[in-house]
């Protein structure tokens, strides 16, 4: 807006209150835009996994006619593989392809293919995961199959089931191997990463000089920096000839190196709020700690850090959060097989791995389209209560608490 | 505190000191292992990929199944894309920022929906934003505009993977960073500047248009240069909505699709033929994408710490 003389010419002052109403009611809208996201994203998410209702209700159209309705946007599937690249890009499809390296072969595969030898022989080896031209067509050939599902059992059966094997000539859709292997890795991030990052964080707020805490504490969130990508691809390197030679098992790519990748992720998170947490209980506590005779160790461990307990419940809860929805470090280093056990020492493949996985090659409207978005739909819900858990409940008490007491 | 007691006083001395020991020697530990994993990580990387990054290898595209050549197309693909979701995102995060500072009322239920809604953004797994970006941006909005201009199946100009939409999903992720450090920006501005500038008989708008914009327009570049280094390192939204392997050409508008350097490390991670040949250009990509997201962070980080002690001066 020009400059305007402040003259009292009633027109001019009209208009500025005009265009000074707009302004605010433009602020406003934009505002709303981030609320409005969060909306957009659960109906868009919900609205994609919303297919699978009508196969859920019995009297489904077959999976064929679910494709031709939800496809009206994008290119016809059939021909997906062979000839219409530009809606995938030229990706090499086969890449990603989970079957190539599931080493639970559980249920006999009629198919008729020829690719069990591959299959069998590739599963304890991921990087002969490649692309090959006959694994390539003899998947493909398992992709077509799949948009004529033979659904035996009802649905809800088969997503709560034990197998994961949306590609074969009987589609499996269980989701309890995925839940566990997030479980599983989750779990363990969280043992490796919160006390570590914890401990680090009292070093760095308590006892570390001044001019280590300088250096140390920019590194530590340096690694905050790394792109997930990286960190991945770190753990595929390196950290998983590391596992193997401690631990002698026989997967390379495990849980405990996919646990171990998102710790590494995790641990900036937790480190820098539980430091931040620390920080800021009031400096009158540690002095009168220290005044009445407690040694500084004492005064870390038993003044300092209970008051910030609600800060560290927090970091840890955000570690979480996180650690349950990366995609990228679980990409790489889990070795991606969703077997349902419960070792530590076998491949595991995440929901989110999932996601990342197989959406690119999934015929966009099909069921397993449809299963891939309920999966985000967990992802979404399991965060979002997470994060308002540490909104209203962590927060809530870490006022109140130095509100009330200091 | 209910948890000072007079513990100790019963045990010996030397058992006292003894845990005493223990306990910052735990901490020292956690210190460690974390600084010096960041550091090894840092480190490795830089040793590795360093040497193998040439002109050749920042110019050229990749050649021979991705073991020779350079990464030029996925570094234009990424500088592309980031720009592109700048334009998009910094404009709503600051005015969003603006709303916060400028014209909320600390307890107004509005403005601590758009807080919460902000917080819960930035804690939204990056592929739930792919499934979003998929679902929303290409099929109902692409999907929509080429109904409006009569295209759709296979000659659809908006409805596929697409440039535009990868920038638009990754807008949407980076809201939080450029809201959180702009509103830091704004607050920065002494409080004496708005008096005086509404004393003066300036209105609101004028005020934030001439005095607080202009004296914030630093911490609203911190927050995009943030912005666009965690979205240049962002990969997992984008694998669907627009990401490829490999290009014939580089993109020319932003309805094609693009190579990304954070996917074409994936890529070459995961699905290269042969390990051993592909291992340089691991590196070397790696190494190029730590430059670009850390040189970005660093950028900010300096910028940011001057403001600071503008502030405090």
């Amino acid at each position: 807006m020009a400059p305007q003389s402040t003259g009292s010419h009633p027109f001019r002052r009209r208009k500025r209150h005009i265009g000074e109403r707009i302004a605010e009611f433009l602020i406003r809208l934009t505002a709303s835009v981030s609320i409005l996201m969060i909306f957009l994203i659960l109906v868009f998410v919900l609205r994609e996994a919303w297919g699978i209702v009508s196969y859920l209700s019995g009297s489904s159209p077959t999976a064929q006619t679910e494709v031709t309705v939800h496809k009206s946007n994008t290119d016809a599937p059939e021909t997906y593989g062979d000839s219409q690249p530009d809606s995938y890009g030229e990706e090499p499809a086969p890449a990603n392809e989970p079957e190539s390296y599931n080493p639970d072969v559980q249920e006999t595969i009629t198919d008729t293919s020829g690719i069990v030898p591959t299959e069998t022989s590739s599963s304890d080896e991921p990087e002969s995961y490649n692309p090959d031209v006959t694994d390539y067509t003899a998947t493909d050939a398992g992709t077509e199959k799949e948009s004529e599902p033979l659904i035996t059992k009802t649905l809800s059966q088969n997503i709560v089931g034990e197998v994961w094997q949306p590609i074969s000539s009987e589609p499996k859709y269980g989701i309890m191997p995925l839940i566990l292997g997030t479980a599983k890795t989750t779990f363990l991030a969280i043992l490796i990463a919160a006390p570590l990052a914890i401990l680090a964080a009292i070093y760095t707020a308590f006892f570390a000089p001044r001019r280590l805490r300088e250096i140390m504490k920019p590194v530590i969130e340096l690694l905050a920096g790394f792109p997930s990508v990286v960190v991945g691809f770190f753990c595929l390197m390196l950290v998983a000839d590391f596992v193997q030679s401690t631990f002698g098992v026989e997967y390379r790519l495990n849980a405990i190196v996919g646990g171990i990748g998102l710790a590494i992720a995790i641990v900036p998170v937790i480190f820098t709020i539980t430091e931040d947490s620390l920080m800021s209980v009031p400096k009158t506590y540690r002095e009168a700690s220290l005044a009445l005779g407690a040694t500084e160790w004492q005064t870390a461990f038993k003044v300092m850090l209970p008051a910030a307990l609600p800060g560290v419940v927090a970091a840890v809860l955000l570690g979480v959060g996180r650690a349950f929805g990366e995609t990228m470090i679980a990409l790489m280093a889990t070795g991606n097989a969703a077997v349902y056990s419960g070792s530590m020492l076998e491949p595991v493949r995440t929901l989110a791995a999932t996601i990342g996985a197989e959406m690119g090659e999934v015929i966009w409207g099909s069921l397993h389209y449809n299963i891939l978005f309920m999966l985000g739909v967990l992802l979404f819900l399991v965060s979002f209560t997470i994060n308002a858990l540490t909104e209203f409940f962590v927060k809530g008490m870490l006022a109140k608490k130095f509100q009330g007491e200091a | 505190m209910a948890t000072l007691r007079h513990s100790g006083t019963t045990r010996s001395e030397l058992n006292k000191k003894l845990f005493g020991y223990f306990a910052v020697g735990i901490t020292v530990i956690g210190g460690f292992v974390v600084f010096g994993t960041a550091l090894f990580m840092l480190l490795h990387f830089l040793v590795k990929g360093l040497p193998h990054i040439s002109w050749e290898f920042l110019s050229q595209a990749p050649r021979n199944n991705n073991t020779e050549g350079g990464i030029f197309p996925a570094i234009y693909g990424t500088t592309f894309l980031v720009l592109t979701m700048a334009l998009l995102g910094v404009p709503v995060g600051t005015a969003t920022a603006l709303y916060l500072t400028e014209y909320a009322k600390q307890n107004s239920f509005f403005a601590k929906s758009v807080r919460f809604a902000v917080n819960t953004l930035a804690g939204v797994p990056s592929i739930v934003f792919g499934l979003f970006g998929v679902g929303f941006f290409v099929q109902f909005v692409g999907g929509g505009l080429d109904g409006l201009i009569g295209k759709g199946g296979s000659s659809a100009v908006f409805g596929h993977p697409a440039l535009i939409w990868a920038s638009a999903t990754l807008s949407v992720l980076t809201l939080p960073v450029v809201i959180v450090s702009v509103e830091e920006a704004l607050r920065a501005v002494p409080r004496e500047l708005r008096e005086a500038s509404l004393a003066l008989g300036a209105t609101k708008w004028q005020t934030i248009w001439k005095i607080v914009l202009p004296n914030s327009l630093t911490g609203i570049l911190t927050g995009s240069i943030l912005a666009v280094g965690r979205g240049a390192g962002e990969v997992a939204p984008i694998i669907f909505v627009g990401a490829v392997y490999s290009l014939p050409e580089l993109p020319t508008s932003v309805t094609d699709q693009f190579m990304h350097l954070g996917y074409h490390l994936f890529v070459l991670a995961t699905q290269s033929p042969d390990v051993e040949a592909a291992a340089p250009q691991q590196y070397a990509t790696t190494v190029v994408l730590l430059l670009l997201t850390f040189g970005l962070n660093f950028t900010a980080t300096i910028i940011r710490s001057r403001i600071r002690k503008k502030r405090l001066a």
